[in-house]
């Protein structure tokens, strides 16, 4: 073929390579291949339990399938990349058109089933994950056909295009996501298992901003962030335990003892970087659930503490009724009770706490100790050849992500009623700094995201249990090919000037 | 002001200084030459206490700061442009100039910065623009700026013109007279373009294998021809 071949409706600036149609195919059909050598062992057979002993279950319609979307998207992606969006566009629009048909149609099935034959897959969210997907290579596509009739913007600008476009985007979503934040409770089709999930995905949105403090500004790996978690929640089960201390009382101490840890963990590593770091927090991490664990007549070892006290809001139980003379909230303000309100309160505590880590973590940044934490995570001589401490610079780090830690560990303890060293393993610790990693570094709203991503969409389709460590897995692959410095990895300076000559 | 005396250092078992001494006076621009390997860096990161001398004193107005940690010695009043201009990169220009000023009073910060951009037009062009972005000469012009903005009495600059093309090592080369001249900071400049430094300098000094083995006023040196043979033939 050669290069005057057009497509009708396209114009013809600037002319497209021409089309290696065999090398798409070739290419295409290779995808297709390992995705089906992959997925022939792992998705084909299935052993399910049938009374009686077990059964093994073919599915290789399944796998077929799978193959058949994997060439469909590998050849989408190269079309678009030898810029042909036409095909791709109409291709996914009707892919997605035709699922997404279905499915609505199954809904309004009486009797359920009789359509989903014909979809791929069994569960119905994979249908779903299959439509998004489309409208993705849909949407990407049109932008491509809306770029070349546009025929200016060169390709050098797309970044700076998408950096302004973030900028607009962070600069609104914030205050947006905000406002989301403050009036979930209240929102219409919000129940209890909602709030449950947004108060889950919250703590994980604190301990992130606390972990970024560490490894996003400071730029010290630590692996071992649950211990700290793991000392605030004990911390405070062990003083409401032994002395009666309520939650706001022990909450500061909880803090202190976390920060105080930090500074233990600190000093050791004070020398060693990157790969090393890792390594020695990561084995602090252990040894803090190691001790847990069997430091029995202190910590009740694997048995945990349970009956740890909820938050009183100034002193009023948010219970039926009072225990040992106390007063209920209900009761104060005149209401009828509801077992909500303890949720919506517990709610309103961790989304306070959560906006306080990120309003210091604001702050601090435009403080000296704040830049002097960035200046170590680019470059730990030029810190020292400007006068900076590093030692004493790192301690702070550590000992203030730490305190974070022992904020949201606490706040996890009063809000279970319950903590074991379980609670407390080294996939926690993975998965915050995952929230962190995924988000940007450094980058306060990218935590939300990916916080939302990791926790909270695993909770809202956790009827897919089986699938969910393998979106993870493929979530983090993703992410990391397209954007490997976080999905909203930009850093904002923390100084302007006005411009040259501009009269303000 | 800066007094070095009998200074050795090691890097492991290798003797990397074997007794250097030398003196720089307030005011004075005063260059170290010599070849690859012969001490330089080295002997300019003991005055910075990393790696830490072996023997020998080093003082600074009369102080003893061979023991010093390296940021105490650097708020004595000692900036250092380090070797490789080690800027930070995912900062812009601005919060650079920022970093360098950590240690000083912020209320110098506004006339020291303006300071910084009369010097350097072009970091003021740039100042929103991140350190890793800037072509290499800016990135020097940053390092040095980043210095001056510690208020320092003297100012140590490792082989400013590496890595750059000749006219913008001239350029450096005037701002530096400038920041001795204009500013009245002390500069000690460690620098492989001979001709230059020592055009420059009041006096130099020239070392080979750990060692000082000449020194004297600029002119001296450059006359030289010993040093014309070893340094200046062939080039420039």
């Amino acid at each position: 073929m050669t290069a005057t071949v057009q497509t009708p409706g396209r114009a013809a600036t600037p002319p497209p390579r021409p089309l290696d149609r065999r090398r798409l195919l070739v290419d295409a059909a290779l995808t297709a291949l390992v995705v089906l050598a992959l997925s022939f062992a792992l998705v084909g057979f299935k052993i399910e339990d049938v009374p009686g002993g077990l059964d093994l279950l073919l599915r290789f319609d399944d796998v077929v399938v799978a193959a058949a979307l994997a060439f469909l998207v590998r050849l989408g992606v190269d079309l678009l990349g030898a810029g042909r969006p036409l095909p791709v566009l109409a291709t996914s629009l009707a892919l997605a058109g035709a699922l997404a048909g279905l499915l609505v149609a199954e809904q309004g099935q009486t009797e359920p089933g009789a359509l989903t034959r014909w979809l791929p897959f069994g569960a119905v969210v994979v249908d779903w994950l299959v439509v998004m997907i489309a409208l993705g290579f849909a949407a990407r596509a049109a932008a491509d056909l809306w770029r070349r009739r546009a025929t200016v913007a060169p390709v050098a600008t797309e970044a700076s295009t998408i950096a302004a476009t973030l900028r607009v985007a962070t600069r609104v979503l914030g205050p947006l996501l905000l406002g989301v934040a403050v009036t979930l409770p209240f929102l219409p089709e919000v129940d209890r298992r909602i709030l449950d999930i947004a108060i889950l995905v919250v703590t994980y949105v604190m301990l992130g901003w606390g972990l970024n403090i560490v490894v996003g500004l400071a730029g010290l790996l630590d692996l071992g962030y649950v211990a700290f978690y793991a000392v605030g929640a004990y911390s405070y089960a062990l003083l409401a335990q032994s002395f009666g201390f309520g939650f706001w009382t022990c909450l500061p101490f909880a803090g202190i003892m976390a920060g105080f840890a930090g500074i233990l963990l600190g000093f050791p590593v004070l020398r060693l970087r990157g790969d090393y770091l890792a390594i020695v927090t990561l084995g602090f991490g252990e040894i803090v659930r190691v001790v847990l664990l069997n430091w029995y007549q202190f910590t009740g070892g694997p048995d945990g503490i349970s009956g740890i006290p909820r938050p009183t809001f100034f002193g009023l139980e948010l219970t039926r009724t009072a225990s040992g003379g106390g007063e209920t909230f209900h009761g104060f303000f005149g209401l009828t009770y509801s077992p909500t309100d303890r949720i919506i309160y517990l709610y309103y505590i961790v989304l306070a706490l959560a906006l306080l880590t990120n309003a210091f973590t604001m702050r601090i940044r435009k403080l000296p100790i704040g830049r002097a934490w960035e200046a170590l995570r680019e470059d730990e001589i030029a810190c020292r050849s400007l006068g900076i401490n590093p030692r004493n610079t790192k301690l702070t780090a550590f000992s203030i992500g730490a305190m974070f830690g022992g904020f949201g560990g606490a706040f996890f303890a009063t809000r279970q009623g319950f903590i074991s060293p379980e609670s407390f393993t080294f996939i926690e610790s993975a998965i915050i700094l995952a929230i962190v990693v995924l988000g940007g570094m450094g980058s306060q709203i990218g935590v939300v995201f990916a916080a939302v991503l990791l926790i909270g969409l695993p909770e809202i389709f956790r009827d897919l249990q089986q699938y969910r460590m393998l979106a993870f897995g493929g979530a983090m692959v993703v992410i990391m090919l397209w954007r490997p410095r976080g999905l909203l990895a930009r850093r904002r300076p923390t100084i302007h000037l006005p411009p040259e000559g501009a009269g303000r | 002001m800066l007094r070095v005396d009998g200074l050795h250092t090691f890097y492991g078992h290798i003797e990397a200084l074997r007794g250097v001494d030398l003196t720089v006076e307030e005011g004075e621009i005063v260059t170290l030459i010599g070849a690859n390997g012969a001490g330089k860096s080295t002997l300019l990161m003991t005055l910075c206490g990393s790696p830490r001398a072996a023997r020998g004193t080093i003082s600074f107005d009369g102080r003893d700061i061979t023991a010093m940690p390296t940021h105490e010695i650097v708020r004595l009043g000692i900036a250092q442009a380090p070797e490789g201009r080690r800027i930070f990169p995912f900062m812009t220009v601005l919060e650079n100039l920022q970093m360098g000023a950590i240690t000083t009073d912020p209320r110098h910060f506004d006339t020291d910065l303006e300071r910084v951009f009369e010097l350097y037009p072009r970091l003021r062009e740039r100042r929103h623009q991140t350190g890793g972005t800037l072509s290499g000469g800016e990135q020097q012009m940053l390092a040095i700026g980043r210095a001056l903005m510690s208020r320092p009495r003297l100012l140590l600059l490792d082989e400013p013109s590496l890595g750059l093309a000749p006219n913008l090592v001239k350029q450096i080369f005037t701002v530096v007279r400038e920041i001795n001249e204009g500013q009245g900071v002390t500069v000690f400049l460690v620098e492989q373009n001979a001709y230059h430094a020592l055009r420059l300098a009041h006096r130099g000094y020239v070392m080979a294998n750990g060692r000082i083995i000449l020194s004297g006023t600029g002119q001296e040196l450059l006359a030289n021809p010993e040093i014309r043979a070893a340094y200046l033939e062939g080039g420039h």
